[in-house]
């Protein structure tokens, strides 16, 4: 019993030492701590939070400090990386990826005068914030470009792992296209990774010989590009503007943008604003911007697509509009009506146009 | 002019030795690869190897990170004895993983003392049943167990992948791929407060001991080492090959699996679509850095936890890439096994006499 006491002070002592020091830090610089699930690379998820981290550096200069750690597992050891960095000085941390969600639950308790900010995920504490980029809006206008410019009417989408943020963007995608073209089928690969080269590049070959003539993917690789771009389709980018990798292909690029949301919740930090909140960010906030198009598209498709960026931005269109049916014909959603923010947080079935089951 | 000669028997002394040289080489290399990339050495170093542990809460994590490498080295290490190849330990965890939560899931908010012992054996079954697949193709078909256990290991990571975007997600979690967090009795007790070193530690420790015991003070022990020196003097001993065999594989299995479940009902505590970072791949090198001996396995498995733990803290408090880690770690191993030449061979300068 004794012994317990014994550490429990010591560790209170310990901790009360911390935050000492990260008083003493926050008058010289911030310090921003970044956990990173893959590693930084020059495209992709991990990339643009890096990029975004890079844009905080830019403006807020020797304000903040920065540090990064990239390619930590979402098993137990995110844990102990995430408390490594509360422990160290750093007043606001951003734990990037779905997988963190409880080990920043675990540590946030811990820390209480620690910022957390948690992407993608849904459980939120007095420190603890969300956030997350409403990709399905870039979907819908890389959609509408698909109606446009396909000839066959078959889009095949390269999908990761059958969770309801992957699932909202197949659903965008198509609902978007069909507006274009009514008849036209998505067909779905799950390739199980969100960062497998070849896979990705099997998947995209496989699809391209079932018809399709346009390729986007829930994927972190540029394979599925590279394929396009030797088989002679179209395909858009996926999180960075992947132009580099099928200047031909590249029709535009989902860009995540994540450095404007960086710098404002630091300021918030510093200036003592900060407060736990959710924020859904899409075209609007800047958080999902679109890349430039590429020479292969269409004016036609050009017009469309600009039509749907500015009506998200104004308010007039949504992409998950009524009538919508599912995949069995059934009315789901009426005229006049959009699918509910819950059910879209947790979306568990196709619209009609998508081809193949779900896995369940 | 140097060359190597045959030593006539192997050396005692370089057996122990050499770990020791490789690691002083692996320091030296060290001071080089920071010095070229305009970091001070000596503080790189220490970030690496010293800053980890010198708080007791870093102690813990080196002790939460090394126990499911442990656990797994110290088993294959007596496989590797005599050459059964048990390259799927990965997926052996993944099983192990799987059957520990079915049972923590299927008593859900169900309190009991029974449950973490119940969820263990689960786990232990559960890698055990895994690795029994290439034991039987290898005892009935005489197919390679380095394949068979390597490519099993896909098959569990599907599985796995399978249950959680499946029967076993979380009713409550949005559709996303995890199960439920796991309550209170299936979760393993911390035994050092405010960490999280869990009895999966000291579980660790006590396979060490019996794992030491069963190879150096045990007739079972005795016949693995002859069937792997000599598999022809174990035969005519009337030892059993398919006995070792399945041996060799249930204990690998069977540890890879308890090392699974100790995962997800310790640090864990919940079933994902990733409980491992490839510990079971780890545990292959770990079991040769500790030279297939339990005790050499336990500091091995320490030091690599300790190269983790290193790597995190010099990306945090120096800035170094990742990568660094990763080159650390592949020097350390490339020494290692370029400095057990020296167990049975010799370094001789000068020109080759014209009698020998």
């Amino acid at each position: 019993m004794r012994k317990t006491t014994l550490l429990k002070t010591l560790t209170a002592s310990m901790s009360a030492a911390a935050l000492l020091i990260g008083a003493v830090n926050a008058q010289a610089a911030t310090k921003v701590g970044f956990v990173y699930v893959g590693p930084v690379g020059d495209h992709g998820w991990s990339y643009q939070h890096d990029q975004g981290r890079l844009e905080l550096v830019k403006e807020m200069g020797s304000d903040v400090e920065t540090t990064f750690v990239e390619s930590v597992p979402e098993g137990a050891d995110a844990e102990r990386v995430i408390r490594k960095l509360a422990g160290s000085g750093h007043d606001v941390i951003f734990t990037t990826s779905f997988g963190y969600m409880n080990p920043t639950l675990k540590v946030a308790k811990q820390f209480p005068n620690v910022k957390f900010e948690h992407a993608t995920g849904y459980k939120r504490a007095d420190n603890i914030s969300t956030f997350s980029g409403r990709f399905y809006e870039g979907r819908a206008v890389i959609g509408t470009i698909a109606g446009h410019m396909s000839k066959t009417g078959v889009a095949g989408y390269i999908a990761s792992f059958p969770i309801p943020e992957v699932i909202r963007g197949i659903n965008a995608f198509t609902l978007a296209m069909r507006k274009v073209n009514p008849e036209a089928q998505v067909k779905v690969v799950w390739v199980n990774s969100w960062f497998d080269p070849g896979k990705e590049g099997d998947a995209t070959k496989a699809l391209i010989d079932q018809g399709a003539d346009i390729i986007t993917q829930h994927t972190d690789s540029p394979a599925p590009l590279q394929v396009a771009e030797a088989r002679g389709v179209h395909a858009f980018g996926q999180a960075t503007d992947m132009s580099a990798f099928a200047p031909n292909a590249h029709l535009t690029a989902i860009v995540n943008n994540w450095g404007p949301y960086y710098i404002k919740q630091t300021k918030a930090a510093i200036d003592g604003s900060w407060k736990s909140t959710d924020s859904w960010v899409g075209l609007k906030g800047g958080m999902v911007k679109m890349a430039p198009y590429g020479s292969a598209v269409s004016a036609d498709a050009k017009t469309a697509a600009d039509a749907v960026v500015a009506g998200i931005i104004d308010g007039s269109l949504h992409p998950f509009q009524g009538p919508i049916n599912n995949q069995k014909g059934e009315q789901v959603t009426k005229q006049g009506e959009t699918v509910a923010i819950g059910e879209l947080l947790g979306m568990n079935w196709y619209v009609e146009g998508v081809q193949g089951e779900l896995p369940k | 002019m140097i060359r190597l000669e045959r030593r006539s028997e192997s050396s005692r002394a370089m057996t122990y030795l050499s770990p020791i040289l490789a690691l002083v080489l692996t320091l030296l290399a060290g001071i080089a690869l920071f010095s070229a990339m305009g970091v001070s050495p000596s503080a790189a170093l220490y970030t690496f190897f010293v800053e980890p542990v010198t708080t007791v809460y870093g102690l813990t994590e080196l002790g939460v990170k090394a126990t499911p490498l442990i656990l797994i080295g110290v088993a294959l290490s007596i496989g590797f004895r005599c050459n059964v190849w048990n390259i799927g330990a990965e997926g052996q965890l993944t099983l192990g993983a799987i059957f520990g939560s079915a049972v923590a899931l299927y008593f859900y908010e169900v309190e009991g003392f029974w449950l973490l012992p119940l969820m263990l054996v689960a786990g232990i079954i559960g890698g055990m049943a895994w690795a029994a697949i290439p034991a039987l193709l290898r005892t009935r078909f005489n197919s390679s167990e380095i394949l068979t256990s390597l490519m099993l290991t896909y098959v569990a990571t599907l599985l796995l992948s399978y249950l959680v975007h499946g029967p076993f997600r979380d009713p409550d979690g949005y559709n996303f791929p995890e199960s439920r967090i796991f309550h209170d009795s299936a979760i393993l007790p911390i035994i050092f407060d405010g960490s999280r070193l869990h009895l999966g530690f000291a579980l660790a420790l006590l396979v060490v001991v019996a794992g030491w015991i069963l190879i150096s003070r045990s007739l079972i022990g005795f016949q693995l080492r002859v069937m792997g020196n000599a598999p022809a003097a174990g035969n005519y001993a009337g030892f059993s090959q398919k006995a070792m065999i399945w041996l060799s594989l249930m204990l690998g299995g069977g540890a890879a699996g308890l090392a699974g479940v100790i995962e997800v009902s310790g640090p864990i505590g919940q079933l994902l679509p990733q409980i491992s970072p490839g510990y079971g791949f780890t545990a292959i090198i770990v079991a040769f850095v500790g030279r297939l001996h339990p005790v050499g396995v336990l500091f091995a498995g320490l030091l690599m936890a300790l190269s983790y733990l290193g790597g995190e803290n010099a990306q945090i408090n120096l800035n170094l890439p990742l990568a660094v880690t990763g080159v650390f770690q592949g020097m350390l191993l490339f020494l290692l096994l370029a400095c057990d030449v020296l167990i049975h061979y010799r370094i001789r300068f000068g020109k080759r006499s014209a009698i020998s």
